[in-house]
């Protein structure tokens, strides 16, 4: 199994960072995607070269402020589970973890690396708003 | 007008795959007359024994430390410096055509210049400089981009596709359904990564590599100035060369070669005498990064493998050597024959049966780090032939374009230009050559520092998963070419061993930190 996190601090408080990550349909404005679709516990997301994933919606918890998923339909993913925390750095800021544990693992690698840019654009959209 | 540059890389190829070094399978007239007339390096290494960290240190001019894609699948920085931004500031017309791999291939979410390019067919992609106006992704103004088969977004790929929707299958699938490098095997043996394949000729990246190079160059004025990178995705596996090609060498008639080791019990005690990693990877149970396929056990391997291996590498070999000779003919044919510098290289070696192995990965011995490298000077600048025994690296590509276009070397490169000679050599700072290695997959870690000089090679293990920082390698290369004794732990070479580490650790740059992700598996 690929197991993969990424993690970043963000000078805004959970409940505001909360506010964009949370909004599951509006993934695509800081992850590189170019779209997501929310319909009940389902979602699909379309990445910048025209795949598009389907997706169960397994937590999405605003207590927690956690969400996660996982993608379905797909033969050639034969395990995921996506999970995304907003947590409170105790300093009036947030700590914004992604993780990934999948087969095959070599994807978990590319979902990193696309979690970790999309994180640093998270930042940088929130601390300048 | 200055002298123009044409760089030729081929990908995982050894040192002794050339007539000019020695070998005896194929025929390479066009690279062996490259070499009579020009400089021949006999102990070139790379700095690092996989594509992206290497041919990272072919543009910047800069160790594994300082440019910081310490291993397949992360991304050369996007503002890293580049040789070819320096020469198209100075006004050469630059292009890289073939094989690049300074960013991952694997990029479902096109997050990489390279796979952008590739995906929408364009020549390149513009971004802003550090003097804030626009320049092309990396220096280039062209990519025709091109990797080792007919899948994927590159600009081979997709012409291809266009030529023959069929001739993308016709190729050996490098990776599996879970994306690993796939352990399947074909041929005549069932040999891992080797195929019979349908292609023809003319559709083979080979060719195409060739005759992009020869439009690109055919579409400049006569009085450009140019710099082109051109890299040929062979004689990396799959071994798949187009079938009608098979005949040029059958693999019934080759021997074996040198560093095979033909019996069990001999081969499995030289691994032994080498650290842990060797061993355990011959077995099949520690698979520590993703340069070989993962469900395949080395020690499977049969003597027929590694001849039709060897014989499918040589037929990509020639194959190589003449479409680099109809690049020739066409820069001569322009008139531009005496002015044209020809630097001919590859990233990395590749183990080819070496100690019953294949493919590569921490093994830094002679089938991964020794190199073809070959500098034809243009004839205007009267430069004599020689062949130079001095270690050099691949980190001195950079420098030497510099020189060959009249620049100063980079503030950023930290190695001198290739010596002409080896009376030259040490004057430049060519006593030493330093290679690096770096794994962490999923939690095996693997690390390795390697000097060579004076006849030497001393690697260091770092702690991780499988070592605890005591271990390493030490071969005498005169006494010792095949690399089969390890006198790492003879207490006769203890102090000679304790002086070549301290000056590696005191040569090696500092690592840049933090380290870059990995964001794909290559």
């Amino acid at each position: 199994m690929g197991s993969v996190r990424r993690h970043v601090h963000i000078d805004r408080d959970p409940d505001t960072v909360w506010k964009l990550v949370g909004d599951l349909a509006r993934q695509h404005e800081w992850f590189p995607l170019t779209s997501c679709r929310v319909e009940g516990r389902k979602r699909w997301i379309t990445l910048p070269s025209g795949i598009t994933f389907e997706e169960d919606i397994i937590t999405h918890d605003h207590s927690l402020r956690r969400f996660q998923y996982r993608m379905v339909g797909n033969p050639g993913i034969t395990a995921h589970l996506g999970t995304c925390d907003v947590l409170d750095d105790g300093r009036g800021g947030s700590v914004v973890v992604y993780s990934t544990d999948m087969e095959p693992e070599a994807l978990a690698l590319v979902i990193g690396g696309a979690a970790g840019e999309g994180l640093a654009k998270l930042k940088q959209m929130l601390e300048h708003a | 007008m200055g002298r123009r540059i044409l760089f030729i890389t081929t990908d995982q190829q050894r040192y002794d795959a050339l007539g000019c070094n020695g070998g005896s399978v194929a025929r390479t007239p066009v690279i062996d007359a490259l070499a009579r007339q020009g400089i021949v390096y006999d102990r070139a290494h790379p700095q690092n024994v996989v594509c992206m960290p290497s041919r990272s240190t072919m543009l910047t001019g800069q160790h594994v430390s300082t440019h910081g894609v310490w291993m397949n699948g992360v991304p050369l920085a996007a503002d890293a410096p580049s040789i070819a931004s320096d020469l198209r500031r100075a006004g050469y017309r630059t292009a890289l055509i073939g094989k690049a791999h300074f960013e991952p291939f694997i990029d479902p979410f096109l997050r990489f210049a390279e796979n952008r390019i590739g995906s929408a067919g364009l020549e390149t992609e513009m971004v802003v400089g550090a003097d804030g106006l626009p320049t092309p992704h990396r220096g280039f103004e062209h990519f025709a981009l091109a990797t080792h088969g007919g899948v994927g977004p590159f600009h081979y790929a997709r012409w291809l596709r266009e030529k023959n929707p069929a001739a993308a299958a016709m190729f050996f699938p490098v990776l599996d359904q879970q994306l690993q490098v796939n352990a399947g095997g074909g041929g005549d043996t069932n040999a891992p990564q080797v195929k019979h394949n349908e292609i023809p000729r003319e559709m083979y990246h080979t060719e195409w590599v060739a005759d992009q190079t020869i439009a690109w160059l055919s579409s400049l004025p006569a009085d450009a100035d140019w710099f082109c990178w051109m890299s040929f995705p062979d004689p990396h596996h799959p071994w798949d060369p187009p079938k009608s090609e098979l005949g040029r060498v059958n693999w019934r008639d080759i021997d074996l070669p040198p560093g095979y080791i033909e019996d069990a019990s001999e081969r499995e005690h030289v691994l032994d005498d080498k650290p842990l990693h060797w061993r355990l990877w011959y077995d099949g149970t520690f698979v520590s990064n993703y340069e070989a396929p993962a469900k395949w056990v080395p020690r499977t391997l049969t003597a027929d493998n590694v001849r039709e291996i060897n014989a499918m590498a040589h037929i990509e070999n020639e194959l190589i050597d003449e479409a680099i000779g109809r690049v020739l003919a066409s820069i001569g044919a322009r008139g531009w024959g005496d002015d044209v510098d020809v630097l001919y290289t590859t990233d990395h070696g590749e183990l080819q049966g070496d100690y019953g192995l294949m493919f590569k990965g921490p093994y830094h011995v002679d089938s991964l780090m020794r190199l073809p490298l070959i500098w034809r000077p243009a004839a205007s600048a009267h430069v004599a032939p020689s062949r130079v025994t001095a270690p050099v690296g691949l980190v001195s590509l950079a420098s030497t374009f510099a020189s060959i276009a009249g620049l100063q070397q980079p503030d950023y490169a930290e190695a001198a230009r290739l010596p002409h000679a080896d009376g030259e050599a040490g004057a430049l700072g060519h006593e030493r050559v330093l290679t690096e290695w770096d794994s962490v997959l999923f939690g095996k870690i693997v690390g390795a520092r390697t000097i060579c000089r004076d006849g030497w090679v001393c690697t260091a293990m770092l702690p991780g998963t499988v070592h605890d920082g005591t271990e390493g390698e030490l071969y005498d290369l005169v006494n010792d070419p095949l690399q089969r004794v390890n006198l790492w732990g003879d207490s006769r070479h203890t102090a000679h061993r304790d002086a070549l580490l301290d000056d590696m650790w005191s040569s090696l740059p500092t690592r840049v930190l933090p380290l870059r992700p990995c964001d794909a598996p290559v």
